[in-house]
């Protein structure tokens, strides 16, 4: 039965590193280089695209001309040193895959590492479980753009934790076991509970998953040319790999793993970044505002809005709000979605039932605060040191969404040193990003099973009747299913634009999950009818809300804004001294938006413009479930929930009675 | 196998209970309320009043970045503040409990 296991997954380990390295040959060497790399915003997680806005600013201003426009950089990594760190990667993973299986035994096991995990251990997983590809590349991206704003996106991601510290933790940790129904359903009806909860589980991690997927295909050409669905098919496998045969064990270490990976490369990035700047944090600063690109780059973002600024007024503004984050009322949405949604997410709740206390609860999530804190920090300093070292324009060429600066800085900062440094860093930093997205998109995976094999399959179709052998042969049959389909989808989903479904993941778990579990937890008179209706509500409300959102694609709003841009040019055109032409650039605009002029129909739900202003639902979604799950449980009261309300409440306080969530 | 039967609402209404729940909720709420409404201040204050943001502390250092920096300090100290409280009190209240229940 081991060797088994062993050689399954030391083949596919090989087979994976195979593949990788057979597409070497057939890959053009340049693929990663600077050109495709514009049509591919790799990893924009972040909730709105900033892409569009880069692009219209490029030849709104006498741009062309400028001398430090034309700065075009290159990004290419080298494949063989990425891919044999990719490769060791693989080869260290997977022996903990190895290691793990041995311990896989029961369902505690493999839904919860057999209650097993230190607190210390636990705190470094949340990281990892927690930061994404687009928090690594994305955020420090945006700051490099567009300064201060990226740096304010930042925080609620972190300020988050605060929810998560005093509210859902430790009372998670007491009650409950593996999954988000099993808090849910300890004074309800638990078939249906179970149901619900797990719909919402599946698909917050769907949404989630297909916006990590999708990024990783994108990120892995962009970096090392390998093509989309190759990279999807390889992330995907070494995923259903340590879901299935490793369960929580396997991914708690993977994620750990990654964690540790992605603080070194920030903090020796970080320390790189400041020790060109004589580590001295306020002529960093000074630095940022002297620098005539930077200067340059903020005068043509605030033309637009018909504010003239140069100089070191213009480098002053980069340290201001309000050059990305134009709507407060939307940004005041997201934090929203941030602060109730992160409590929310399915597969950091589940972290919780990994440890053995709410006491190593608590220091989880209390390390992981200063693990997510510091690295956001670190990314300031990324992002501030990508813009002084590369330049936003230099940026800008590589992505207009501005996720290559970390990777670039990395290159550059270590080609100072010495040329072959700068590969390493380069490499070693991909290799960090792969490992990112391995770890992601294992949690969810894991999450959206335990889902359906947990509460569905064992509680629901079995009535709980099921003995060890049987729910852990489950767990791995769904797990690689949950899998399979990740990949599919992720296939399907090549060019969608998924960035706002990390916003909408957010909102679902803010707006359906949180409302439920915080009232399970601290309201008597909640019952089965609150927990559905609010499910229900929250979930739907939210997918409803961004449907009609302005993240849609409203073909007839871009026909408008074409012709806006056509009579521009045609106006620009008139007034050129007769003979002269246009200069290439805007020629080629030209006859884009006339093009793009033509087109028309109406957004995915038939609306020719949106309904909701709003990109992040939450401020009306999260009130919505909120008030669902009150008058849904006031609405059909239950004694049984009211009389059981203080097991619960002195079981999440106590700990009393958690031996049974443990023993296995 | 068989679990320990407890006699959940005796135990809730067991004076030491009540301390911990009020005492708990107090703290737990009112710091997560606290929490919320110094992070939502920051792109609230962004928006309505990005003349005090860009008041200048330090060099370039402006007032809006010390703020957004600060955001984590707090975050970082409540954290540390909580675990104190929890360890010291909560954890105490407890322990004295599950004694006095004889458990």
């Amino acid at each position: 039965m081991t060797m088994k296991k062993i050689i399954i997954a030391a083949s596919l380990a090989l087979s994976v590193a195979a593949v990788a390295f057979a597409e070497e040959s057939k890959a053009p060497a340049g693929a990663p280089g600077g050109a495709p790399a514009a049509s591919a915003p790799a990893a924009t997680s972040t909730p709105s695209a900033p892409v569009m806005k880069v692009e219209t600013a490029q030849p709104a201003g006498p741009a062309a001309a400028t001398p430090a426009a034309p700065k075009k950089k290159e990004l290419k990594a080298d494949r063989t040193i990425t891919i044999s760190m990719f490769a060791i990667i693989i080869a260290i993973t997977m022996g903990v895959v190895v290691w793990a299986a041995k311990q896989t035994k029961s369902a505690a096991d493999f839904y919860a590492a057999g209650g097993g995990i230190t607190g210390t251990q636990n705190g470094w997983a949340i990281a990892g479980d927690y930061m994404s590809a687009a928090s690594f590349l994305g955020i420090s991206g945006l700051i490099s753009l567009y300064g201060y704003d990226g740096f304010m996106y930042s925080v609620g991601w972190l300020v988050a934790y605060i929810t998560v510290l005093l509210i859902v933790a430790e009372p998670c940790r007491n009650a409950g076991k593996y999954t988000l129904g099993d808090i849910l359903s300890f004074r309800t009806s638990p078939k249906p509970v179970r149901a619900f909860a797990a719909i919402s589980t599946v698909s917050v991690s769907t949404f989630y998953l297909t916006a990590q997927m999708v990024g990783a295909g994108k990120l892995m050409a962009l970096l090392v040319g390998i093509p989309y669905k190759t990279a999807i098919i390889g992330v995907g496998i070494l995923m259903v790999g340590y879901v299935v045969f490793g369960g929580m064990v396997a991914t708690t270490w993977v994620q750990i793993i990654k964690a540790g990976l992605l603080m070194s490369g920030a903090f020796l990035l970080s320390f790189l970044v400041m020790m060109k700047a004589g580590f001295n944090p306020i002529g960093f600063f000074d630095q940022i505002v002297a620098n005539p690109d930077i200067q340059d780059h903020v005068s043509k973002m605030v033309l637009k809005d018909g504010v003239i600024l140069a100089g070191m007024d213009a480098g002053q503004r980069f340290l201001e709000p309000g050059l990305y984050l134009k709507n407060p009322l939307d940004q005041i949405s997201l934090g929203m979605a941030l602060v109730l949604g992160t409590a929310g997410m399915p597969h950091i709740l589940m972290r919780f039932f990994t440890v053995p206390t709410a006491q190593a609860a608590r220091k989880s999530v209390i390390i992981a605060m200063f693990i997510i804190g510091g690295f956001y920090v670190l990314t300031t300093l990324l992002g501030f040191g990508a813009a002084i070292n590369l330049t936003p324009q230099g940026i800008i060429s590589v992505d207009p969404g501005g996720n290559m600066a970390t990777l670039m800085l990395a290159q550059q900062m270590g080609a100072e040193i010495a040329p072959i440094l700068g590969d390493l860093f380069l490499a070693f930093l991909c290799a960090v990003a792969f490992a990112t997205i391995l770890a992601v998109v294992s949690g969810l995976v894991l999450a959206a099973s335990a889902a359906i094999a947990h509460d569905i399959y064992v509680n629901v179709i079995k009535d709980g009747h099921a003995d060890q052998h049987e729910q852990v042969f489950a767990a791995r049959v769904t797990s690689f299913v949950v899998g399979a389909c990740g990949i599919l989808i992720g296939i399907a989903a090549e060019k969608q634009n998924v960035a706002h479904l990390v916003a909408l993941a957010f909102a679902v778990a803010a707006s359906g999950n949180l409302p439920v579990v915080v009232l399970s937890l601290f309201w008597r008179k909640f019952n089965t009818a609150g927990v559905i209706s609010g499910l229900v509500v929250g979930t739907v409300a939210s997918i409803a809300l961004v449907m009609v959102s302005p993240n849609m694609t409203y073909p007839k709003m871009e026909a408008a804004k074409a012709h806006k841009v056509v009579v521009a040019m045609e106006k620009k055109m008139a007034s050129l001294a007769p003979g002269a032409v246009l200069p290439e650039k805007d020629l080629k605009a030209l006859e884009k938006a006339r093009k793009d002029e033509k087109q028309d129909g109406s957004s995915v739900v038939g609306l020719d413009k949106p309904l909701f202003t709003l990109k992040n639902p939450g401020i009306v979604s999260i009130p919505l479930g909120f008030m669902a799950a009150i008058l849904g449980a006031l609405a059909f009261p239950s004694r049984r929930s009211e009389e059981m309300f203080d097991e619960v409440y002195v079981r999440q306080n106590t700990g009393l009675g958690m031996a049974k969530a443990v023993e296995h | 196998m068989a679990e320990k039967k407890y006699d959940w609402s005796a135990i809730a209404k067991n004076p030491k209970f009540v301390e911990l729940h009020h005492k708990k909720t107090a703290f737990l709420f009112g710091w997560w309320i606290f929490s919320c409404v110094y992070y939502f201040l920051l792109p609230i204050g962004a928006a309505y009043t990005p003349g005090i943001f860009k008041v200048k502390i330090i060099g370039a250092v402006n007032f809006g970045y010390l703020f957004a920096l600060s955001q984590f300090f707090v975050s970082w100290g409540l954290a540390l503040y909580y675990a104190h409280v929890a360890n010291k009190d909560f954890d105490r209240l407890t322990r004295e409990l599950i004694d006095e229940l004889h458990l």
